[in-house]
Order: C-alpha cells, then sequence, then structure tokens
C-alpha cells in the first residue's frame, strides 16, 4: 500500500502529539501517585506508625512473687515453692499424642489427663504451650529434660505456687489463696490486671485475704513483639515488678503446732495473748484442715468431707466462734460490782442453791448451795446465786459497759476472716433488736454469761489480759510488713480501781490454787508460772422445771451437740503476768474438767517455750502427762527452728 | 512508510545492532528488577532461596528474551501481529474450554521455565494487533465510524474471553491499553469524550439505583465498594488487608524503618508481602525516599518509551512502543492506587518487583519490541 508522504507526515505529527498527551496523563497520573505516597509517608507517617507499634506490640503482665508470711521467730509459715510443669506445644510435637504416650512412661498421666490435652491443644492456636502436668518432683522434671530429644514440643517449665509448710498449724489464722474467681473480681471496685493472669492466685481467706495488698505486690510487665497470628517473636523489654511485702506474724509456730495438737479431736479454740503487748501467740481452731489442698484445687470428695464435718473444720472458732461464755463472764459482773461501790470483795451473799426474782427460781450449779458467799468463793468455787443478788444490785447496763471496757461483745481490729462481734446485752439493745423490755431474768442470766451474752475465744483472752494487767491492751496479730515494724503503743490503763482489780485476781488465783477451786486438778506447781484462771460451763440448752426435778442429765448422757460448752480464761504467772489463754472446747462438758487442763498446759508450753518440765505439774499427774507429752504428734523442733527468713 | 520504504543502508545490521539497542532502558529495567530481588529476600527473611533466586532466573531468561526479540526487524513483528493475536484468543478459547472440562479455572499455559496465561499474552498481541491495524489502515479512515468499530471488536472480543475467567483486572487493563493504542493512532476526540460520559453516567447509575427496585450490581458487590471507599468500616473482614497494607506504607515514614526491618510485613501482618503488596514492603523499609525512587524508575520507562515513538517515523513501530508503554503504565498505575488505598483491590501485580513470571514475561516480550523499534529506526 502506498501512501503519500504528506499523509505519512500529518499522521506521524498526530502520533507525536497524541504520544505527549498520553504521556502527559501519564506523568499527571504519577504525579498523583507520588503525591498520595508523600502525603501517607510524611505527613500521616505518625499516625500509622502508632498503628503499627499497636499492631506489633503486646504487653504481658509478669506475676509477682507472693510475699512470704512467717511466725514471730521467722519460722516459714506461707511460702512460694518452684512449682515444676511441662507444656506441649503442638507444632514442635508433631504427632501430641504419640508424643504425650511418651511423656506418660516418666511422668504420672492417666488416660484421662492425656484426653483433656488432647483437647485442649486441638482447641488453641498450634504454638500456644499448654500445661500438661503440674507439680513435678525435681526428678520426674530431669527425665523429661534427659529424653527431650525423644518428646519434641515438650518444654519444662517452672512456676511459683504458694506452699504452707506448716499445713494444719496455720490454716485458720493464715488462710489460703486460690485462683482468681468471677465473684472475686467482681467485688473489686477497680482490680489489678494482674488478676487477669491464668491461675493467678490470690487470698481467699485468712491473714491472705485481709492482707492482699500487701502480700500481692505489685505486676512487672514484658513488651514482646507479636506477629499477625499472635505468636511471640521476642521480648522488646521487661519491667520486674515488686515483690509482695513479707508479713511477720505474732504467732507462735511451735506453741501453734502444741495447742493444736493438744485440742486433738475436739471442736475448740484456744487462743494465747501476751498481756503486756497483745501479741497473739496463739490462736487455733480445731479441727484443722491442711490449705494446701485448697491451693492445689481440692477435690470434691475432700471439700464435702470439710463441709459435712459436725466439727466445722475450716471455720476459724477462735475469732468467729460467738458462745456463751458462762461463767467466765462472772468477773465482768463482779468488777461492774466493785465499781459501782454496791459490793465490797467481803460482802456476802447467802447461797441456798437457787435464787427467787420475779416469781421464778433461778438455781445455782451447785443443787444444795453454797451458804454464806463473799467475792474469792464466788470465783474460786463459782457460785452463781452471789451473781444473780450483785447483778440485781448493779444493773445489766453497768454490767454491759464493763464487758465492753474489758473487750468482750467488740469487734477487734485483726486481720482475719469473719472476725465475730460478739454481744453485750444492755435494756436499750434489747429494746432496739427484740422490741422487748429488759427483765429480771435477763439480767440474772447475764450475770452468768448465760442469755444474750456472745463473747468469742480472743475475746476471753482480751479479757483476761486486760484483768491481769489492768491495761487496755489490744490485740494484735501482725508484728511487721515489708521489713517495717508494726508500733506497739502502749495501752491505757482499764481505769479501774486498783483494790477492786486486785480482788478480782485474787478470786482468779483461789479458782486454781485453792483446794476447793475449781480449776484446781488444773493448776501448776511451779512457783514461777502459778496460775489464775476462771472456769466456765456454758449451756446450749433450756434446763426445764420437769427435768430439774428429775434430775439434770449428765452431759454424758447426751447427744454431743446438746452438751455444755467448756471454758476456761486464765493468765499465767499469777505475780507477773505474761500470757492470757482462752479455751473453748464445744460441747466439751465442764470448763473444769475439759478446758482448764488444756489452757494450763498451753500456758506453760508459752512460758517454757517448749515442753514443759514435769516439775510444774502437780506430783499426782506427772505420770499422766508425761504419757500425754510423749504420745503427742508434734511437729519436729528442727523443721521449725530450721526456716529462716529468706526468699524462696 | 513500510518496510520496503526502509534503506538497508540505513538500518543498523548485524552485530552493529547491539550498539542500537537501548541499553539505558534495560539498565533501568534491571535496576527495577533489582529492587525487586531485594524485596523478595527481605520479605523471605533474607532467605535468597525462596523467592529472590527464581525471580532471577526469570528475569534473566526475560531479559534475553528481550535481546533476541530487539534484534529481528520491527516490520517482522508487524507482520507477526495477526498471528500473535489469532493464537492469543485461540489460547484464551481453549483455555476457557479447558476451564469448562476441566476441575475449575486452567487459565494456565505451561512453558517449562514458567507458566504464562494466555490473558497476560493477549495484553502484548492486542497492542500489536491494534498498531498493525493502524500501520495498515489509510490515515484518513482512522475517525470513520466503521473503522473505530473494527478495533472496538478487536478489543472487546478478547475482554470478554478473559472477563468470563473471571479477570475484572485483566480485562479492564485490555481496555485500557488498546484505547491508549486507539487515542495515540488519531481517533477522535469525541469518541473518547462519548466513551468516557457514557462510563460516568454507567457509575453514577450504579451508585444511583442502589437500593431501589433496579438496583445494577448484587448486594455483596455493593458492600465490596464501600469497603474500598471506608476500609475502617469493616477493619477485621475484608477492609483488613489494604488496611494493614496502608499502616505499612503510611509507618514508614521518610525514611523507613531499615532493609529487613518492616514489623508489619515481618510480623505478617501485611498480605500478599511478596506479590501485590510489594510495594508496601519497600515502602516501609526504604520510606518514601525509597517508594519515590521506584516511582521515578517507573516514570523513566515512559519516558523512554515515549521518547522512542516519537523518534521513529515508522507508525507499527511508534503505536506498539507507546501501546506496551500504557500497559506497563496501567500495571504499575493500578497497582499502586491499589496498595495506597485510591484503588479497590483487584489483585494486579507490581511490574517486574512481584514475584511470578507472567507479567515480568509479558513485559519484557513488549520491551523487545520497544527495542526492536529503537535498533530498526532508520538512522
Amino acid at each position: 500500500m502506498r501512501r503519500s508522504a504528506r499523509d505519512t507526515d500529518d499522521a506521524a505529527r498526530k502520533v507525536t502529539r497524541r504520544a505527549l498527551f498520553l504521556g502527559g496523563c501519564q506523568a499527571a497520573v504519577v504525579a498523583v501517585l507520588g503525591a498520595r505516597l508523600r502525603y501517607m509517608q510524611v505527613e500521616q507517617a505518625d499516625q500509622f506508625r502508632l498503628l503499627a507499634e499497636e499492631n506489633r506490640v503486646s504487653i504481658r503482665l509478669i506475676p509477682p512473687a507472693r510475699g512470704q508470711i512467717f511466725d514471730r521467730a521467722g519460722v516459714l509459715v506461707a511460702g512460694n515453692e518452684q512449682n515444676y510443669r511441662v507444656s506441649i506445644t503442638r507444632e514442635d510435637a508433631g504427632d501430641v499424642e504419640a508424643v504425650l504416650r511418651r511423656l506418660a512412661e516418666g511422668i504420672p498421666l492417666t488416660e484421662e489427663d492425656i484426653e483433656k490435652t488432647l483437647r485442649e491443644v486441638k482447641r488453641r492456636s498450634p504454638f500456644v504451650p499448654i500445661i500438661v502436668a503440674e507439680r513435678l518432683s525435681w526428678e520426674q522434671l530431669s527425665w523429661v529434660s534427659v529424653n527431650a530429644p525423644a518428646l519434641p514440643g515438650v518444654q519444662p517449665e517452672v512456676g511459683l505456687s504458694r506452699v504452707y509448710p506448716l499445713d494444719q498449724d496455720f490454716a485458720h489464722s493464715v488462710g489460703y489463696v486460690g485462683p482468681v474467681s468471677e465473684s472475686d473480681l467482681a467485688q473489686l471496685e477497680n482490680p489489678d490486671p494482674v488478676l487477669q493472669i491464668p491461675k493467678f492466685q490470690i487470698g481467699k481467706v485468712g491473714i491472705e485475704r485481709r492482707l492482699e495488698d500487701a502480700l500481692r505486690g505489685s505486676a512487672g510487665s514484658r513488651r514482646i513483639e507479636v506477629n499477625a497470628a499472635g505468636r511471640v517473636m521476642r521480648e522488646l523489654d521487661r519491667r520486674e515488678g515488686d515483690e509482695g511485702a513479707d508479713v511477720v506474724l505474732t504467732l507462735d509456730a511451735a506453741l501453734q503446732n502444741y495447742a493444736r495438737i493438744r485440742l486433738g479431736e475436739e471442736s475448740a479454740s484456744a487462743v494465747v495473748m501476751d498481756v503486756q503487748t497483745g501479741d497473739l501467740v496463739s490462736v487455733v481452731s480445731a479441727p484443722s484442715f491442711d490449705p494446701n489442698l485448697f491451693v492445689r484445687g481440692i477435690s470434691s470428695a475432700d471439700f464435702r468431707g470439710l463441709m459435712d464435718n459436725d466439727h466445722r473444720p475450716l471455720s476459724n472458732k477462735s475469732v468467729s466462734g460467738a458462745y456463751p461464755p458462762g461463767s467466765t463472764f462472772k468477773m465482768v459482773t463482779a468488777l461492774a460490782a466493785l465499781e459501782a461501790g454496791v459490793i465490797t470483795p467481803e460482802t456476802t451473799v447467802r447461797c441456798p442453791g437457787y435464787y427467787e426474782a420475779g416469781g421464778r427460781r433461778f438455781h445455782c450449779w451447785k443443787r444444795g448451795g453454797h451458804g454464806a458467799v463473799n467475792l474469792n468463793r464466788s470465783l474460786s468455787e463459782s457460785c452463781d446465786v452471789y451473781y444473780y443478788d450483785i447483778a440485781q444490785r448493779v444493773g445489766i447496763d453497768a454490767i454491759a459497759a464493763m464487758a465492753e471496757r474489758l473487750g468482750l461483745g467488740v469487734r477487734h481490729d485483726l486481720p482475719m476472716s469473719a472476725v465475730a462481734e460478739g454481744l453485750n446485752p444492755n435494756k436499750q439493745w434489747k429494746r432496739e433488736r427484740r422490741g422487748q423490755d429488759w427483765l429480771i431474768g435477763d439480767t440474772i442470766n447475764a450475770s452468768i454469761g448465760q442469755g444474750y451474752v456472745l463473747s468469742s475465744p480472743v475475746q476471753l483472752a482480751v479479757m483476761s489480759a486486760r484483768l491481769a494487767t489492768g491495761l487496755a491492751v489490744q490485740p494484735r496479730l501482725v508484728k511487721a510488713i515489708g521489713g517495717a515494724e508494726v508500733p506497739l503503743t502502749p495501752p491505757p490503763p482499764l481505769g479501774v480501781k486498783p483494790q477492786n482489780l486486785r480482788a478480782i485476781q485474787q478470786g482468779m488465783y483461789s479458782v486454781t490454787n485453792i483446794r476447793t477451786g475449781t480449776a484446781y486438778s488444773s493448776r501448776s506447781d511451779d512457783k514461777a508460772t502459778l496460775i489464775a484462771g476462771k472456769t466456765g460451763t456454758s449451756q446450749v440448752r433450756n434446763i426445764t422445771a420437769a427435768e430439774r426435778a428429775r434430775g439434770v442429765l449428765r452431759n454424758d448422757q447426751l447427744p454431743w451437740n446438746r452438751r455444755d460448752h467448756a471454758l476456761y480464761v486464765a493468765y499465767a504467772p499469777a505475780d507477773a503476768p505474761r500470757y492470757a489463754v482462752s479455751v473453748v472446747v464445744e460441747h466439751g462438758g465442764g470448763g473444769s474438767g475439759v478446758a482448764a487442763p488444756i489452757a494450763r498446759d498451753i500456758l506453760l508450753f508459752a512460758l517454757h517455750g517448749g515442753i514443759p518440765p514435769l516439775s510444774a505439774y502437780p506430783a499426782a499427774q506427772r505420770n499422766r502427762i508425761e504419757t500425754q507429752h510423749r504420745t503427742m504428734p508434734l511437729r519436729d523442733p528442727g523443721q521449725l527452728a530450721g526456716t529462716t527468713r529468706t526468699r524462696a | 512508510m513500510s518496510y520496503l520504504e526502509y534503506s538497508i543502508k540505513r538500518v543498523p545490521s548485524g552485530f552493529r545492532k547491539l550498539l542500537h539497542i537501548n541499553w539505558a532502558l534495560a539498565v533501568l529495567l534491571t535496576a527495577i528488577a533489582s529492587v525487586g530481588f531485594l524485596m523478595l529476600y527481605s520479605v523471605a527473611d533474607g532467605n535468597i532461596e525462596r523467592w529472590a533466586e527464581p525471580q532471577m532466573e526469570r528475569f534473566g531468561f526475560g531479559m534475553a528474551l528481550m535481546l533476541a526479540i530487539g534484534l529481528v526487524p520491527i516490520w517482522f513483528w508487524r507482520n507477526m501481529a495477526g498471528v500473535a493475536y489469532g493464537i492469543s484468543l485461540l489460547l484464551l478459547i481453549a483455555v476457557e474450554i479447558v476451564g469448562d472440562i476441566g476441575m475449575g479455572a486452567q487459565r494456565w499455559l505451561d512453558l517449562g521455565v514458567m507458566r504464562l496465561q494466555p490473558s497476560e499474552l493477549m495484553k502484548i498481541a492486542m497492542v500489536m494487533m491494534l498498531a498493525a491495524y493502524y500501520d495498515w489502515l489509510d490515515v484518513n479512515k482512522t475517525s470513520r465510524p466503521f473503522w473505530v468499530a473494527v478495533p472496538v471488536v478487536l478489543i472487546l472480543l478478547p475482554t470478554f474471553l478473559v472477563l468470563r475467567q473471571p479477570d475484572l483486572g485483566t480485562s479492564l487493563m485490555l481496555v485500557g491499553s488498546g484505547a491508549a493504542v486507539m487515542l495515540v493512532a488519531g481517533v477522535h476526540w469525541a469518541y473518547f469524550a462519548s466513551v468516557i460520559a457514557m462510563g460516568v453516567g454507567g457509575v453514577a447509575s450504579v451508585f444511583l439505583s442502589r437500593g431501589t427496585e433496579w438496583q445494577v450490581l448484587h448486594d455483596y458487590q455493593y458492600r465490596r465498594i464501600d469497603t474500598f471507599l471506608d476500609p475502617g468500616s469493616d477493619p477485621l473482614g475484608a477492609g483488613y488487608h489494604i488496611s494493614q497494607a496502608k499502616i505499612a506504607l503510611g509507618s514508614g515514614g521518610w525514611a523507613g524503618k531499615g532493609f529487613m526491618q518492616g514489623t508489619q510485613s515481618r510480623l505478617n501482618f501485611l498480605p500478599e508481602k511478596h506479590t501485590d503488596f510489594i510495594f508496601n514492603t519497600l515502602t516501609e523499609e526504604f520510606g518514601f525516599i525509597g517508594g519515590i525512587s521506584l516511582l521515578t524508575l517507573y516514570a523513566l520507562v515512559i519516558v523512554f518509551c515515549v521518547a522512542t515513538a516519537i523518534q521513529t517515523k515508522d507508525r507499527f513501530a511508534a503505536l506498539v512502543t507507546l501501546g506496551i508503554a500504557a500497559t506497563f503504565f496501567l500495571y504499575f498505575g493500578v497497582n499502586m492506587a491499589m496498595v495506597m488505598g485510591l484503588a479497590p483491590v483487584v489483585g494486579s501485580p507490581l511490574p517486574l518487583v512481584s514475584y511470578g513470571g507472567s507479567a515480568m514475561l509479558v513485559l519484557m516480550i513488549g520491551f523487545g519490541l520497544v527495542q526492536s523499534a529503537n535498533v530498526h529506526r532508520p538512522r
């Protein structure tokens, strides 16, 4: 085909024009792209950089090591143990089931465990390590390490877990920790993010719970780089958290152990208090339980066993129990009457075995009566009629006020769960709470610690400490937190006349040290450790006139839960008091027969700082006591002395 | 001017041809491909064997192919245009049929060294076909309706076949590069103006009809458009990829995070980081400087092609060169607009940089034609 040169030139010029036009359009688009690039990478760069960081960086918390708890001498009560565990990672393991079966040759794994792990492994991303077994021994962990080539994807790990080396001895006072529950989180206003860590443990009861904030410490954090699938690529930086503060208790581990064993199978409690400082050196409830079970996850059978036990092992009876104090309350009534001036120590009341008031007869525990009774005899022989009489003279309000001054019916500030307030009834209380008028009979019942009066063992110990010293001693459980001693303020005087107090003290001395005293058989024969005390037997049932006519049933004729509570409060040495004690044995029978011997043994142990010498006991009892001490399954002193106040 | 009019004396022959190869263009293409090797090495976490090495082999093959094509006289390629177009069309039809018979879309042609999609081959064949058509056509008839309708059919026939695969991106590129050849061939403005007007009207009707009874697209198609217009509206679904791609690009900043330091690509937040979204890795690690440099290299390629086209007096050579340039421009323009969030995600690679053989091979063949036009230009 031939074309004219003109045509061709025209066409070429047109192509050139159009080519430049098209090139110009393309240049314009390139300019737009360049501008967009500049806009995103220069103007908006900071915003995108932030988004990229948010993508890449993830913050993981490092759980802080929980503060340890020690007894007053530095014996470890609650510590952290290395928890050896193994985890498996699917992508490294390949055939997870085969690896688990091989793993089961070295560590205890049930068929159920393997199935559970397989399910969990399938559910999670292939790179997430799943915990297969926990709390392995060092030998088992070593086995895993040695056989690592045959166990691809299996990783031995170490974590910290709470442990209570003295298991049952501190179960009630120290309490235990457990995994954070939904309700724990719901109760908190502003939950610490550390609580979201899987398997993180917080205090559930007792000191572990009440001092949670101090014990927990604060979490550290790791900034880690994650990829789009959430896999951790590397650690960017790490800020260690603060370990929880160590807590030193006023409790004495040896005495705790002794007291718990001494209470034996009874449903009972014992509180020992330093009368000068208020330090609680022993707070024991029996029967006890092993708090380690709760840390590890208690089996439902074990838990049901604890719940169904009518001796209520989980209850911290020393502070949560509220009992009618019975005759241990008589000091309150007597001191109120003395202070009010309605009686003197020499005032006598005639006891015919009953007291008539408001057309009713109120009986003395001794049917035949005590005859003419003064203050000293009323305490040592525990005459009820004497108190019926003087209570009428002094009135219930003065008695209630005195009870409060002595530390009864007051919720003492102790870092334990369910601290009972107890009750000192008075006229106003009955009007307000019961809508009834106070009756003469109410005063009579209250005068001997029956009726509406309720006290906890720790309150009774405070009462005897205050009676022993004349000072308003406050109980205290924590000696130091985080290395800082809890300051001791000298207790203010009780504000009662010294001669009145002395009269009470003499009465309590007589209870244990004169032949007719109700606790004479529970005396100490050592002049240096003479005991002053008061027995109490509080009824948990009403004795009807008909029953009284038939003859009151003895305790051993009654079902266990209808028997009287046995109580005893005491302090020693009588002339220079160091320790006050209260012992309550639920449905134990009589205070003099059941509670007083226990209290004496505990007191002597506290005073001697160990098993008391037989010379402290009356000669006739020494054989029996020797056997008793030999057969008590006490903790090896080496275990108690061996621990030092250092970090695990 | 036809090849018969070339004075053999004025056209280089034998080994002298090598001197007239546009070596600057060859260096430019190698530079662009090298950016690709570098980024493929980076996204493979320093593994050269995974992507970079096969890519280098392919580029070497492509380079050899370009030179071989470049040394063959341009008039030979003009004569081959119809054959190339016919074969490509037949292959497209064959793939369509095989795809129907076989178990799903069989869009590939195995060449041993690499696999090739007939639709990619068609991009070059169509440019050649249209250039040859306008070389043949009397210049004065260029804008007559019948002679305009012929190339439109030549464009729409393969476009329709590709659209059925379905491959919207490639069919749009076919239309785009075909239109570019028609534009530079001198077809009257009015045709383009009316097509653009119809396009705008079409888009408007698509949007205005939404929610009415006669809406043009399916609801899910509208949702895709929504995602493009506002990727943040669905950050974990379809918008996730483009959002992460933009984060990668933007977070590179002025100078980038450093070679092999891009967090978005290394930590797999960036999707398709070795293919469609490789530009985001580049801009994340080398920043605005890296991005604008690559864009400049691409623009230089266009400039070289336009310069070649203007210098030559041969109509076929000029049209083919500009057609190839337009195809190349569409490749990187669409990809960059897509990864910067200016266009919807259609799945088109960054030419010579993204991992993959088809686009590279097709473009190197195209640049072989450009070289041939350059070499066989009468001087």
